[in-house]
């Protein structure tokens, strides 16, 4: 057989991983990149990746990192991946730091490690508070390594518009756009990875990169993928609103002595802190968002009547912080204009990251297609109902190498290549795309594309964040239905050149959003319970009796269908979820 | 301050004559020139209330990390998201990169960025990514000297100020040269030091700087960069005196 041919979509950290997997097995890979590698949005995360190393010898074990992952995330996750992720996890960091990732370092000149959200160890490996960044270019130049032994062909500025499938329903490479020219041609592969990433944009100015639409995610469902767990929304307790976007400030603060208070008869109240005492202000996200939201909307205690609390880390060393946590200082300096060396920092809750994703198995991180495989964000796999800080990049790169290995055995497996595969599927491919871009480009209506973008974003934010009620859900999701009845009918294109022309790309990423935004919805509407991110006052606790099971949509004309797959509790008994207590993990 | 005036470049295609095209954009409290540029796209219509295109540039993270959306504004190449209109005197005039290929309006092609890396080698050579234990120990100094340099967001402003990167020259730019000293640096990368070096002795390397140290002055991360070029050439120095002796 000929060396396995592979794509990967996307070169963010889970995409360079599979690459790098393939490239290394002695695979040859075509990378498609919307942007240049650099610009990818995993350089903006921010507190480390968790890894069980034990270096400050307080018993954390990888049995103990699985047990509070699947606890932090509500016991939503299958899990034998996420055990099998957090005992690969030590051997990531080795990797990382063999390939030269500026970790922070103990005196004696180990990795040091930070305490993170949900977890009562020193887990997190970290640089600074920019690990992502560091993280992602140490693996660009491995790939650029491999490229020059010819193992991966990079596109940078190409755009994924859709995958190509056989008769039988197997992936068999994809059609992609040159972002200048606006070409259109087929790549062909025996295994295709996606590694697109979140779809915070979805809601608007949220802490993701601007390019994270979950467009790619939203194509494939609308091709057959499963997307699985969509309701499932993080919002993060420590956001700032900047200019453009709302900015992370990252559990690294809280990790070095960050306290959340509001000021209560003209006194410093450390909430979490009285609430939750083992973990204090590192209790999961979920958590901490909703003590926030009872603190600023039930006791009206936000900072200057908004729906702000302050942030704390004034009172460590600057020097300390700066060294530390230089990307957040520096951030809330030029972004916000204050000082976090001087004086708290005002935070409120936004959008950060989505557990849900395209369904994948769990052993291969294939989707329900054969040949098509997805890792990183833009997976459902490792997180459950509340990703843990630190989780997010790990379950990125392990994602990504398990999506590596398996795409390069599965190819080893296949009977029939692509190469003799009938190239009318590519051809028809292609023409199908080019004339859906021809169709966008003549509308002529009344809505621009960026203005409904706005109007999603706003209805998201309001009807579809933390709190949660059905009959809102269901207004929702008729306003979603109206705004894709507008984008069909009413849009109106005020670019219809064929030159780099980002104002077409745009609005069939809209398209995307707006069939996520229903899934994500009506996910939510079906989901009568509480768990992890998802709350509904109605409902407000867990129940296992009904809902241990993980959400799928499946697309339709008529919308997403849905149902459920039961949960693999095979390693750990489900039990309450309480962070008031250290509690006994069982 | 009620409304902002920006005079845009523009180019439809490249090859094609460019224009400047002036705007009119209501002010908001904070706003930075990628703020303009999006209230543009929501709202095509040029100073004279023309229907015009939306003004197309690169962006990504919007929080100076990604390095995308580099332009050059009232005369200077910086990040558009931490342009922040109320510090910029007004008509705000925003040209591409002109060190790049354009590829529409104020977006260039940067791709020759990469290239350049691959030239020098940028890549520490591992015998695989599978677990082979710890990396070496690093002290904390050490470690705050790496990170420091790690943090090059690859935005470009570094060779559109350099009077050295032009048409008649291939020079490789200090965020490469400053990319060598960080790997040189770190202790699993100084194991190919040499390799490196030797590939910034060739042609485009570090004989093209002429110490004119505009790098210094306009990288948006505060990178030492005079500091690294320095450094590299006195590395490339005992490098030609040890071949001279024959000793590598």
């Amino acid at each position: 057989m000929l060396r396995p041919r592979a794509i990967v979509v996307g070169g963010g950290i889970s995409g360079l991983m599979a690459s790098l997997r393939i490239a290394e097995l002695g695979g040859h890979v075509t990378l498609l990149s919307t942007l240049s590698l650099h610009r990818s949005g995993s350089v903006t995360l921010q507190e480390g990746i968790n890894a069980a190393m034990d270096t400050k010898k307080e018993g954390d074990s990888p049995e103990r990192h699985f047990q509070e992952t699947i606890r932090g995330g509500d016991f939503l996750a299958h899990q034998p991946p996420v055990k099998r992720m957090c005992e690969a996890a030590p051997g990531l960091i080795h990797m990382l730091d063999r390939i030269g990732v500026p970790f922070h370092r103990t005196e004696e000149g180990w990795v040091d490690f930070r305490r993170l959200d949900g977890s009562l160890y020193h887990r997190a490996a970290f640089a600074g508070t920019t690990t992502g960044q560091h993280t992602h270019h140490a693996l660009a130049g491995q790939i650029r390594h491999h490229e020059s032994k010819g193992g991966v062909t990079l596109y940078e500025g190409w755009e994924f518009l859709s995958a190509v499938l056989d008769d039988q329903l197997m992936c068999r490479g994809v059609v992609a756009m040159n972002r200048a020219s606006m070409e259109i041609r087929a790549f062909k592969a025996d295994a295709v990875i996606f590694c697109t990433g979140g779809l915070g944009m979805i809601y608007g100015g949220s802490t993701p990169a601007i390019l994270s639409t979950g467009s790619a995610a939203g194509v494939l469902y609308q091709q057959g993928v499963y997307y699985a767990n969509g309701e499932f929304i993080q919002i993060h307790p420590s956001t700032f609103t900047g200019p453009d976007k709302s900015f992370l400030i990252s559990e690294a603060v809280v990790s070095e002595g960050g306290r959340y208070y509001v000021l209560r008869d003209k006194e410093a109240w450390y909430f979490l802190e009285e609430w939750y005492p083992p973990y204090g202000n590192l209790v999961p996200r979920d958590i901490a968002t909703r003590a926030i939201l009872k603190v600023v909307e039930n006791f009206h205690l936000g900072i200057e009547g908004e729906k702000e609390v302050c942030l704390d880390v004034s009172h460590r060393d600057p020097d300390s912080l700066y060294s530390r946590l230089g990307g957040i200082v520096e951030t809330y300096r030029k972004f916000a204009g204050q000082d976090p060396c001087r004086g708290p920092m005002r935070v409120r809750p936004n959008v950060h990251y989505s557990m849900g994703g395209l369904w994948v198995d769990s052993c291969r991180q294939m989707t329900n297609i054969p040949g098509l495989f997805a890792a990183g964000e833009c997976d459902y796999q490792y997180h459950g109902a509340n990703c843990l800080g630190g989780n997010a990049l790990l379950s990125s790169l392990y994602g990504g190498r398990v999506a590596g290995e398996s795409a390069f055995c599965y190819i080893k497996g296949l009977e029939k290549g692509t190469d003799s595969v009938d190239e009318g599927y590519f051809t028809r491919e292609i023409k199908k795309q080019t004339e859906d871009n021809q169709k966008i480009l003549q509308k002529q209506g009344s809505v621009n594309p960026h203005r409904l973008h706005q109007q999603l974003g706003t209805l998201m934010r309001e009807n579809v964040m933390t709190i949660r009620h059905n009959k809102v859900l269901a207004e929702t999701d008729e306003k979603l239905q109206e705004m894709m009845e507008q984008w069909e009918n009413n849009l109106t294109m005020t670019d219809v050149t064929h030159w780099a022309n980002d104002e077409l790309i745009f609005a069939r990423h809209l398209r995307s959003m707006l069939h996520l935004a229903r899934v994500i919805t009506l996910g939510a509407f079906r989901r009568n319970e509480s768990r992890g991110a998802h709350y509904k006052p109605e409902c407000p606790d867990r129940d296992d009796n009904y809902w241990l099971k993980m959400t799928k949509a499946k697309y339709t004309e008529k919308g997403p269908e849905f149902s459920y797959e039961e949960v693999d509790t095979s390693l750990m008994r489900p039990c309450v979820r309480d962070y008031t207590t250290s509690g006994v993990l069982v | 301050m009620k409304e902002v005036y920006f005079k845009i470049k523009r180019c439809l295609q490249r090859g094609r004559d460019s224009y400047w095209e002036e705007f009119v954009i209501p002010y908001r409290s904070e706003m930075t020139v990628v703020t303009a540029l999006r209230e543009i796209q929501k709202n095509p219509v040029n100073a004279r209330g023309q229907k015009t295109t939306p003004v197309v540039w690169e962006c990504s993270c919007l929080e100076e990390v990604c390095g995308a959306c580099s332009m050059i504004i009232n005369g200077r190449a910086r990040q558009a998201c931490s342009a922040f209109v109320a510090r910029l005197e007004q008509p705000i005039l925003l040209e591409p990169l002109s060190k790049f290929p354009l590829v529409r309006d104020l977006k260039v092609d940067r791709l020759e960025m990469s290239q350049n890396l691959r030239r020098v080698k940028s890549w520490i050579p591992v015998d695989g990514t599978h677990d082979v234990g710890p990396g070496p120990h690093q002290s904390v100094r050490h470690q705050q000297r790496v990170y420091q340099l790690s943090r090059c967001t690859h935005c470009g402003c570094c060779l559109e100020a350099c009077p050295q990167v032009n048409p008649h020259n291939d020079f490789v730019g200090a965020y490469v040269i400053s990319q060598v000293r960080w790997l040189n640096r770190l202790p699993s990368g100084a194991l190919n030091a040499e390799d490196r070096v030797d590939a910034l002795m060739a042609s485009g390397g570090l004989s093209e700087c002429s110490q004119a140290q505009n790098c210094v002055k306009v990288c948006p991360k505060g990178l030492p960069l005079a500091e690294s070029i320095i450094e590299m050439q006195k590395s490339a120095t005992l490098r030609l005196f040890k071949r001279s002796l024959g000793i590598s």
